[in-house]
């Protein structure tokens, strides 16, 4: 098989099973985010939490439904490349701005 | 899946599915943008209302829920696409766009709330940074849902068989890319509040 004829072929897509699979862990997922935000003993490790859960989903989304686990990896790094940018804008910026400090409290 | 009009590039890659995920790639950096705004304001606000007092966190875990499942709704009907099943590929597309117009209906209580509660766009920087990146948000899920009634349309006019199923790739990429972003927003908005 030429190189081109690799890259022409369709990647097979997952199964409906895959699918429903899928929609079952985010559920799940969605929900222990909510149990989680509600159990005071989680409070002190909310946002790691948090953001480990909803890394997943986002992780399951692009990979399954977006079908970046099977397509060609040039999609994926066209996608990846500005996401990385844009995580890093967003981390320079809560820096730039003090947000990670202990006196960025609210301003009365 | 078979593109009867698939147009190649040198890298063997549709052109349009590239390009599409490029505009995606952009995509990210305006959320990305609209969501550090956010936090870089988010606690700062000089009067009331502020995150706590105001958001409903069961109401929007709903509204989650029900995006959630519309982009599952949306694999199915690419898939029932691809395989030329049309009766299912109009379940599937017009349950996605129902499902759409569900959350928008969702988001547009939650605004209505707001104001009533004195949170608008102008009253404070939680009100003025909330509003605008939820927001854009529901204009792009209004965008899809138009999107995904126009190739319904096109589906009843028998427009819309295997050789087409790229065209409803592209949009169920555009659909999943709401999806994710909305995955952001309610960790990020929602759920983390400082």
């Amino acid at each position: 098989m030429t190189e081109h004829a690799q890259n022409t072929q369709e990647a097979a897509h997952p199964s409906t099973g895959t699918y429903l699979a899928i929609a079952g862990v985010l559920t799940v997922i969605t929900l222990v985010e909510v149990g989680v935000f509600y159990v005071p003993a989680f409070q002190s490790v909310l946002a790691p939490v948090l953001l480990l859960l909803s890394g997943t989903k986002f992780a399951l989304v692009v990979m399954f439904y977006m079908h970046l686990k099977t397509d060609h990896r040039l999609f994926t790094a066209i996608f990846t490349l500005p996401l990385l940018i844009a995580i890093a804008v967003i981390v320079a910026l809560l820096f730039l701005f003090g947000a990670f400090s202990l006196d960025a409290a609210v301003t009365p | 899946m078979t593109h009867a009009a698939a147009h190649h590039t040198s890298t063997g890659l549709d052109n349009r599915k590239m390009a599409f995920w490029l505009f995606i790639g952009s995509e990210c950096l305006l959320f990305g943008t609209l969501i550090a705004t956010y936090l870089v304001y988010e606690g700062r606000s000089v009067a009331g209302p502020t995150t706590h007092e105001i958001l409903n966190i069961p109401l929007t875990s709903i509204s989650t829920f029900v995006l959630l499942m519309s982009s599952l709704a949306m694999v199915l009907a690419l898939a029932a696409v691809a395989r030329a099943d049309t009766a299912w590929s109009r379940v599937w597309l017009a349950t996605t766009a129902l499902l759409g117009i569900v959350f928008l209906g969702f988001q547009a209580y939650e605004f209505t709330h707001f104001v009533h509660e004195g949170l608008t766009l102008q009253v404070n920087l939680f009100g003025s940074t909330f509003f605008v990146l939820t927001g854009f948000h529901g204009g792009h899920v209004f965008v899809g849902v138009l999107w995904l009634l126009t190739l319904l349309i096109r589906s009843f006019q028998g427009k819309l068989g295997p050789d087409k199923a790229l065209n409803v790739e592209l949009a169920g990429l555009y659909w999943h890319f709401v999806d994710v972003v909305w995955i952001v927003i309610f960790t990020v908005v929602y759920l983390i509040q400082r």
